[in-house]
Parts: structure tokens; sequence; C-alpha cells
């Protein structure tokens, strides 16, 4: 249960006294509002019977008792209330009654549990505001002292060789040394976007820790490693006629 | 005369009732939860989040800097179009005019391309980031899958842009990866014509992809960045902790 806020306690504590001091100046005031149920049967017909019944036990058990059942109410009402010792009387005369207490739970499903959380500003903002700058800053170096390449103009009767797609395609291009075009360029990748795409309805375990989810992370692991050295034998160790070769032999074919 | 000008009719109507622009800000949970409240930010960001959730150790930030190298390549990219005709005779003249006579334009065009690399490492990493976490799992499931499209957005934005210089890299790299999907079953020859423009890669398919490349693609990853993002908040902030 959380605590009750400061503000809400002060609230009540004055309304306590308030009610404490009516009760001490109006003596004449209690029977009069007591008596005003009665004087106001048009709203009777909209109240059920047995509710109305029910309130009315639970005066005369307040009446035997004092105010201490009044007091336990408040104890078990989200809203603390003051000991309702003199029938308070509403803005139009009317008594306030306690229809029903309703408890946290009964009714409602609370599914909020408090979680720790704190201000995105600063917090956060200021995370990713150092974020941006770092990769700002790193893409500006990078761009003073790498220039982006620049070849000769397009030329449909000069074939380079080796040709390459850009980097991140590499790795299909090494399947297709491997297996016919449309395996290689269509069919592989084809369904390895599909089973990504699947991969949440298919992984249905629980667990999102680590060691609950020993065979997800090997085959993701397995298949990231799969594309990541593709990727670099197409990238590094292809040469002329995207032949095999070792960089550190025969140089490097690769623009980004 | 600053609070002459806050007073302004003017300055009231920039700034809506509570903006920390009207009175000023204090440190007091109250501003810290105004500063997102009423700022434009709160489109992106709740007021409050978990603990764990702006550790840098958690997501290396790779979602967020995805985003922000879209950014910097959209600010890079639109002064770079200044510069630039999409036709095989004027083409590869403006980048080598805009390298060598236009101010910052080598500059300018080397951070675009670097940052387009780091672009695609970004939001492979993020991926791999959001697997290892088990972040997929209900209710997020189908931000997964909008992020799948948003990772093939993106390679699509990188390799409609590689022709752009129509350089020698540029042409051959672009042939060899237009004839894989020549290799489409049943339609496999309308799918390469569709994408060329015509049958051989030319002056067609340089305005084709340019269009691709500035305005269909850009338009089509910001819609989905903007359902990805919106999940993200919908479906209870980021996941974990572990």
């Amino acid at each position: 249960m959380a605590e009750v806020p400061e503000h809400l306690l002060k609230r009540a504590q004055q309304a306590r006294d308030r009610a404490q001091a009516q009760k001490g100046g109006g003596d004449a005031v209690a029977p009069e509002s007591s008596g005003a149920p009665a004087s106001g049967p048009s709203t009777g017909p909209k109240i059920p019977d047995h509710l109305l019944d029910r309130s009315k036990s639970a005066r005369q058990q307040a009446a035997s008792a004092g105010t201490a059942p009044a007091t336990a109410a408040a104890a078990t009402a989200p809203m603390p209330v003051g000991p309702a010792a003199p029938e308070p009387t509403g803005p139009g005369g009317g008594t306030q009654r306690l229809l029903t207490v309703v408890k946290s739970g009964s009714i409602q499903d609370v599914k909020a549990t408090p979680t720790d959380k704190v201000h995105v500003w600063p917090h956060l903002l200021v995370v990713e505001f150092v974020a941006a700058l770092v990769v700002t800053a790193f893409t500006l170096i990078f761009a003073i002292f790498v220039n982006a390449p620049l070849l000769e103009l397009a030329n449909f009767n000069e074939t380079p060789n080796p040709s390459k797609a850009p980097w991140y395609f590499l790795g299909l291009q090494e399947l297709l040394t491997m297996f016919h075009p449309m395996v290689a360029g269509v069919t592989i990748p084809g369904i390895a976007l599909f089973l990504l795409i699947l991969a949440p309805y298919v992984d249905r375990g629980p667990g999102k820790r680590p060691e609950d989810r020993k065979f997800a992370i090997s085959l993701m692991t397995i298949h990231l490693m799969f594309w990541a050295i593709l990727v670099l034998i197409g990238s590094f160790f292809r040469g002329p006629g995207f032949n095999f070769v070792f960089p550190w032999e025969a140089g490097l074919f690769f623009d980004l | 005369m600053m609070s002459n000008v806050q007073g302004s009719q003017a300055w009231s109507s920039i700034f809506r009732p509570g903006s920390i622009f009207r009175k000023g800000y204090s440190d007091s949970p109250r501003n810290r939860s105004y500063v997102i409240m009423n700022s434009v930010l709160y489109h992106l960001h709740p007021v409050k989040v978990k603990r764990h959730a702006v550790k840098v150790s958690y997501t290396l930030c790779l979602g967020g800097l995805s985003f922000f190298l879209f950014i910097l390549l959209t600010v890079t990219g639109i002064f770079l179009m200044f510069f630039y005709r999409p036709t095989a005779a004027q083409a590869w003249d403006d980048i080598y005019t805009l390298q060598t006579s236009v101010a910052f334009g080598l500059l300018v065009r080397n951070m675009h391309r670097w940052a387009a690399h780091l672009m695609v490492i970004a939001v492979f990493l993020h991926m791999a980031r959001v697997f290892y976490h088990g972040a997929y799992k209900p209710p997020r499931e189908f931000n997964w899958v909008i992020g799948v499209i948003l990772l093939t957005l993106t390679l699509l934005l990188s390799f409609t842009g590689y022709l752009l210089p129509w350089d020698q890299l540029a042409l051959w790299a672009v042939t060899v990866g237009t004839n894989m999907m020549g290799f489409t079953p049943v339609f496999g020859d309308q799918v390469r014509f569709v994408l060329l423009g015509s049958v051989e890669i030319g002056t067609d398919t340089l305005l084709r992809w340019y269009v691709l490349h500035v305005l269909m693609l850009p338009f089509v990853i910001v819609i989905f960045m903007a359902i990805h993002f919106w999940r993200v908040r919908k479906d209870g902030g980021i996941s974990g902790p572990l």
C-alpha cells in the first residue's frame, strides 16, 4: 500500500478539526440536519430500499457505538474523511451518507505496480544529447580526414574487376558464388527476412533473461555470425574475378 | 525588458501555458515535468521513464542514434540536393564540382556518406540489442515487425543513394545488386524493369533512384518511424530490466 501523501493527511486533519469545532459550537444544527433524510423523500425512490435499510441500521449502530465506526470507515476509504460524528450537511442542506466502501482490488483490477521512475528531463534528454553530440563529432572528424570515394565517371564499356555490391549486400554476393542466383539473391535473403519477422511469434518462451533463452540466443548468434563472416569474406578476401585472396598478399579490393 | 517581452501577446502566443519559457525555469519536479509536457518533445518522450531505461549500458542509445543519424543525413542530404542534378550527363560533374569548388561541399558529402554507413550499422546493432534482451516479446511483437521493415527501408535508402554519384563504383555496385533482383521468380524481369526504368541502368534509372532516395523512401520510413516510436511508448516504454 502506498503511503498517504502529506497534503491529503493535512486536509483530513483540517476536516477533522472543523468537524470537532462544529460539534462543540453548533449543537442546534445537528438535530435539524439529522431530520433531513426524512424531509427528502423526493430522492428516496432512486435509492433501493435495502440500501436505505442498511444505512439506517448503520446509523443506529454508529449512534450506539459513538464515533468509532466512522473512523474505521475513514481508514478503509481511499480518501481519508473526518469522523462524521454529527451528520455532515451537504451544500444544499442535504445529508451526506457513506453508501459503500469499495476496497481496492474488489472491483478494480489494479495492474500498475509502483516502479522506480525518473524524469525524462534532465536524466534522459542529457544522455541523448551527449550521444548525439558524440556521433556528430565522430562523423565530422571522420569526414575531415577520410574522403568519400569518387571514382572516374561511370563507363558501361569498362567493367571493374572485381565488381562489388555495397558492403551490406556482399554477403549475398558471396552466396552467389555457391548457389544459383535465384537462390542466393532472392530465396535465401527472403527466407531470412521472413524468419526475422516471425521471430517474436516463434520464440514464445516467457523468459527474457539470457539464461532462459539459450536456444534462441544461440540461433540468432549463429545467424548474425553467418552474415558477418560472409560480408567480411566478400569485402576483404575477394580479389579479381571474385576469387579468394588474402588481403595482406593481394591488397584490398574494397570501396565504401 | 525581459518581463515586457515575456508578458507580450506574441510571446504568450508562441509558448503555451505551462511552458518553461513563460515563467522561466527553476529546478523543481513540477518544472522538470513541464519541460516535456508543455513542449513538442511530449510527442516523443513521456514525462517519466523507468530508471533503468536511462542506463546507457542497456540500450547503448542505438535506436535513438539511428534516428539521429537519419536527421543528420536529412540535413546533409538537403545541402547536397542544391548542387546535384540526377542525369547521366550532369551527375558526376556536379559531385566533382561540389567537392572542388563549393564551400564545405566535400566535407558535407563525406559526412553524408559516412553517416549513411553508420546508420546501417546502428540499425543493425539496434536489432541485435533488442533480440538479445528478448525485447520483442509480448506486447512488443509487432514493433519488432515494424523494426524489420525499418531495417529493410534503411538498406534500400542506402542502396538507392549508392548510385547517385554516377561513378564506376556506383554503376557496377548497383549493376551487381539489381542483377540479383532480376532473378525474382515469375516476374523478375518486370521487377528489374520497374527498378531501372529501362532494361539497362541509365539516366532513367538515375532519376528514378534519385526520387526514391530523396523523397519516397524518406517519406515511407518517417511514417514507419512514427509508428515505431509511438508503439515503444504504448507498449510501456523500453523493455526490461532483465
